[in-house]
């Protein structure tokens, strides 16, 4: 089955799901090196996006439940990750345009542009321990396994995989960018919680693709 | 109408606070204050409908500069910008300056009628360098560091003039603001102690507490009337005696 405006609305149901989960997980990681509301915030900001999905009529294409989400999630986050998120599912929405369905192709166009849109908001870099160091091996391994003629669903998965690979190796990094950052040489031995959530957002998109199978 | 200023914090209180302290000295300029979230009551963070409604809110025509505290409330600004038509955005800036400082120099450029680009340049420049060695009872601000190289060479015969700082605070934000923003408007180069004195951060910076001395000069067609003008004020202790 293509990846619809359906799967895109479980894709963020499945997110509001996963940070409520995983929200005291986040407030700890946040705790650590940073203001401790990362958790807090991404669990408000899903729960309002699946809210406003379940009031607004059914969108009609993947994309326009991505800009939806965008627009809630910039009003509602609070924090770093309401713009953050914001501009990446707005940029993702807009590489994805009206198109019905997102293949193989439309997945590495949509990472790509949501990864873009970080960088272009924060302004780090690789190996600043953000999420751009999540975002950036998920581009790549879509990219990769797209080539090899990975499908739709595969290639979230495959991103995903890189994204948790690239949160995990956010721990032993020192932080240059964001709150972590005024920390200096004590925000290593822990993991980035934006990197974290992002590895958690990647996974919801590629499990409710691979429910949709 | 001046330019209006959005004051962008991830607290409530702290752009409140900023604005009322800026607006001391600024009475006729808009400040509108974008702290904490959307939320309400608003939870610590920034708000993006929040800075928006602030856009439209401190613009009365003569353009908008945004200050901010924090990484995220600089994302949540530009955000904001972004999504204005291209007309609006072009009358929006965001500075890059220290909040508190920067949102008291602009302000005051703009209470005096200073364009876009210069209530920025002022918000950009008012850098004050905080040395707690040298800090007084009654000034918040370290001791001034003036320019390291001499002032530049003064045009025409200059005008100086020395006097005792009489009132009990000192000179604090207010009569700093008197006398940059009159001296702003004059045809002179004009520095008090050293600082130009057309820069409220600087007097500011300079720490003068009650009984200190402060010492003008001027040079330029205006530079009589500036060092009347300047003792008329720190004789009359700045209305505070």
């Amino acid at each position: 089955m293509a990846l619809t405006a359906e799967w895109a609305a479980a894709w963020l149901r499945e997110c509001a799901r996963v940070m409520t989960e995983h929200r005291s997980e986040l407030i700890e990681l946040d705790r650590a090196i940073g203001d401790a509301d990362h958790g807090e915030n991404m669990h408000r900001g899903f729960a309002a996006v699946a809210e406003k999905l379940n009031a607004a009529e059914a969108a009609s294409t993947p994309g326009e439940v991505l800009k939806l989400s965008a627009m809630t999630l910039m009003s509602t986050v609070g924090g770093a990750a309401g713009p953050l998120y914001g501009t990446a599912f707005l940029r993702a929405a807009t590489g994805l345009g009206d198109a019905a369905e997102v293949d193989a192709d439309a997945v590495v166009v949509m990472l790509t542009a949501a990864r873009d849109g970080v960088v272009a908001r924060g302004k780090a870099e690789p190996g600043d321990k953000t999420m751009v160091d999540a975002w950036t091996p998920a581009v790549e391994a879509a990219e990769t396994s797209v080539s090899a003629g990975a499908s739709a669903a595969e290639a979230l998965k495959a991103a995903a995989n890189a994204a948790q690979a690239g949160a995990a190796a956010t721990e032993p990094l020192i932080a240059r960018k964001g709150r972590a950052s005024y920390l200096g040489e004590r925000s290593a031995g822990h993991r980035d919680p934006g990197a974290v959530s992002t590895g958690l957002i990647l996974q919801a998109a590629a499990d409710s693709a691979g429910d949709m199978l | 109408m001046t330019v209006g200023l959005v004051i962008v914090s991830h607290s409530a209180k702290i752009a409140d606070g900023v604005c009322e302290l800026a607006a001391q000295m600024a009475p006729d300029v808009p400040l509108i204050a974008a702290g904490g979230t959307d939320d309400v009551p608003p939870r610590i963070g920034t708000g993006f409908q929040k800075v928006q409604d602030a856009l439209v809110e401190a613009e009365r025509g003569s353009g908008v500069v945004v200050l901010t505290d924090l990484g995220s409330a600089v994302m949540t600004a530009e955000m904001a910008l972004e999504f204005l038509d291209g007309d609006a955005r072009s009358a929006v800036r965001i500075a890059r300056a220290a909040l508190v400082e920067g949102s008291i120099a602009a302000a005051v450029r703009a209470q005096s009628g200073g364009s876009l680009d210069e209530v920025v340049d002022h918000a950009e420049s008012a850098i004050v360098s905080i040395d707690p060695g040298a800090l007084e009872p009654f000034v918040s601000h370290g001791a001034a560091v003036p320019s390291d190289g001499p002032a530049p060479p003064a045009a025409g015969p200059s005008v100086v003039g020395e006097w005792d700082l009489p009132n009990p605070m000192g000179l604090h934000a207010r009569p700093a603001a008197v006398l940059a923003r009159e001296l702003t408007d004059m045809d002179v180069e004009v520095s008090i102690n050293g600082v130009d004195a057309k820069s409220v951060m600087l007097l500011m910076s300079l720490g003068l507490g009650q009984g200190r001395k402060l010492s003008a000069s001027a040079s330029g067609p205006d530079a009589q009337r500036a060092i009347d003008y300047i003792g008329d004020k720190v004789t009359g202790g700045f209305g505070e005696t």
